[in-house]
């Protein structure tokens, strides 16, 4: 098979033994990968933009290490696309907004120098909701991104492009952001591997900042073993982000082989609410792959779970009124024309450089925040964020694991929710609770509707439980029918 | 819960945002609708519970806090690369004092 034909089933392991066997070179592959993307990106608008220097820049770092006989490392010439809300030095950064369409940060985001330092070849920045706010990926300023299942359809969101893109086989894996599912349900909805870590596991140095309480960087895959790599490779403290734990990373790809017999697995009753969809089923028929595994099954319950949605809403809006302050006009390319005083030019650049959602919760959170409404509603969705956070340190006493759906449906049609936020809200109603409880959460697809549309089984574990969680998705992967 | 459109160009103006006609329209139908659903928390007594602000893992109390030491900054010409008006070392914006 020629190299061009094989790029779209590529993985981090085929590519480390194509290269030490001398099939290809880094930068052949970075070329033949480049040339796919860039044909295959018009079916679906995953990538805002490439980046062929860097790209070749980093293949040939790779071809040299090997010609030296010195590790390339784990992710040596494995072509990546990274979400357009992590900063990448000298490579455009857009947020998906009209906001930053020209902005070229002067630095790399930590994630991304792991990357590099990693032999990862990043090809280009992919497309999400405009500062990473949104469900469908109908709200980035450049278009929406169309699911490579079902071009009528939504890729999810926020992290569309990411997923679409390595659904699509243009990005061996990829990097998104997840503030409230914005990885978990877009794997879901494009059949691929979406992981949310623990709070804390990944450094977000550079990461645009959206609701910091809440934002994650995440990992997109086509399975189970590169999810664990390139989690394995983003990892640990860092000193420039006070918010990452210094708690020691274990071996996650050797943590992928110990067994889930005797494992405890719970199914939270909240979120099998309409067990007769076929969403449920799925995941239901997912449940017994594991039990036929070994792993012990119970019900259990989390009573908050109905709350999560109107919290995660006071809260992240809140927290991004304040966080999207900075765009003024004054330091982040975009500005206004002809505002005669400072005030004017603030405010007009603000409300033409914003798209609709970004307004629609930058007014939100304003006004949850404002004189006379701060405990009504900022104090009470922090309280009852404890009691949601307490539903799952209650749950994780009696069992190891949660299994429930990503999402009650699978992926929708263009414009089918565009003008109802509160629906659009809705979607996340499964993928919230633990965003506001920063467990680690998993996507891993399941099986596909009727209609032929992917979903995912959504995965829980304990705070820095990454390698238990990966542990019973590499089985179920292996063992599914 | 209905917003009026006078509350609506009151939040806009503290979040220093220009919003048009149809927006303020708009965004008093779409906060509203959200602000109702967002009521259904009052269904929950959290007399005595903790606010949550951050997720919090067992550390230290300085365990999370870097060296304090000299590290070298952008420098002005870097930082200012991105400004839509710079000039002189400096980021240019419309006069704020009267001379």
């Amino acid at each position: 098979m020629t190299l061009a034909l094989e790029i779209p089933k590529l993985t981090i392991g085929s590519i480390r033994e194509g290269l030490l066997k001398r099939r290809f070179s880094a930068t052949e592959l970075t070329r033949e990968a480049l040339r796919f993307a860039e044909a295959e990106n018009p079916k679906t608008n995953a990538y805002l933009h490439f980046c062929p220097e860097r790209a070749l820049s980093a293949a040939r770092s790779v071809d040299e290490k090997l010609a030296r006989g010195e590790d390339p490392g784990l992710l040596a010439g494995v072509p990546v696309a990274v979400k357009d809300v992590i900063v990448t030095k000298g490579v455009r950064t857009t947020a998906a907004s009209k906001m930053l369409a020209d902005y070229i940060p002067p630095y790399d985001a930590t994630a991304v120098e792991c990357l590099d330092a990693a032999g990862a070849v990043i090809l280009g920045k992919t497309n999400c909701d405009e500062f990473a706010m949104g469900s469908s990926n109908e709200n980035s300023a450049f278009g929406p991104v169309r699911n490579p299942v079902d071009p009528e359809r939504v890729p999810g969101g926020s992290s569309g492009g990411s997923a679409a893109a390595v659904a699509q086989g243009t990005a061996v894996v990829s990097l998104g952001s997840d503030t409230g599912g914005s990885v978990r349900q877009p794997a879901s909805f494009c059949g691929v591997v979406g992981l949310t870590p623990t709070y804390g596991r990944v450094s977000r140095y550079g990461l645009i900042a959206f609701a910091s309480s809440l934002d994650h960087i995440g990992v997109v895959a086509r399975n189970v073993s590169d999810t664990a790599t390139l989690l394995q490779v983003i990892a640990g403290r860092d000193e420039r982000d006070s918010t990452s734990a210094a708690v020691p990373v274990p071996d996650y790809m050797a943590a992928l082989n110990g067994g889930v017999r005797g494992m405890k697995i719970g199914l939270p009753r909240e979120y099998f609410k309409d067990p007769d969809s076929e969403t449920s089923k799925l995941v239901l028929d997912g449940v017994e792959v594991l039990k036929r595994l070994g792993c012990e099954v119970r019900e259990i319950s989390m009573p908050h779970t109905e709350y999560a949605v109107a919290a995660y809403y006071i809260i992240c809006t809140a927290e991004a009124s304040s966080n999207l302050a900075r765009y003024d006009g004054v330091r982040y390319t975009f500005r206004s024309r002809d505002s005669e005083t400072l005030a004017d030019m603030y405010r007009n650049t603000r409300g033409e450089g914003f798209g609709a959602e970004c307004k629609r919760r930058i007014m939100l959170g304003t006004y949850v925040l404002s004189a006379g409404y701060y405990d009504a509603y900022y104090l009470k969705a922090q309280k009852v964020r404890t009691l949601i956070a307490r539903d799952f340190t209650e749950a994780f006493r009696e069992v190891d694991a949660l299994i429930a759906p990503v999402s009650p449906f699978p992926a929708f049609k263009l414009g089918e929710k565009l003008d109802d936020p509160m629906q659009m809200y809705l979607s996340d109603i499964y993928t919230i609770t633990a965003s506001l409880a920063g467990v680690p959460c998993m996507s891993v697809p399941c099986g596909v509707t009727s209609g032929g549309l992917p979903v995912g089984m959504q995965i829980l574990t304990r705070h820095f439980d990454e390698a238990g969680m990966l542990r019973l998705a590499y089985a179920f992967e292996r063992n599914r029918a | 819960m209905k917003l009026s459109e006078d509350e609506v160009r009151y939040v806009a103006d503290l979040a220093n945002l220009t919003l048009t006609d149809a927006e303020v329209r708009k965004m008093a139908t779409d906060l509203g609708a959200v602000l109702t659903y967002i009521d259904k928390l009052n269904e929950l007594d959290t007399t005595g519970v903790e606010p949550m602000a951050q997720v919090l893992y067992e550390a230290g109390e300085t365990e999370t806090l870097r060296e304090d030491r000299e590290r070298p900054g952008l420098g002005s010409e870097v930082a200012l690369a991105n400004a839509p008006l710079a000039g002189g070392g400096f980021f240019k914006v419309p006069k704020v004092i009267e001379r």
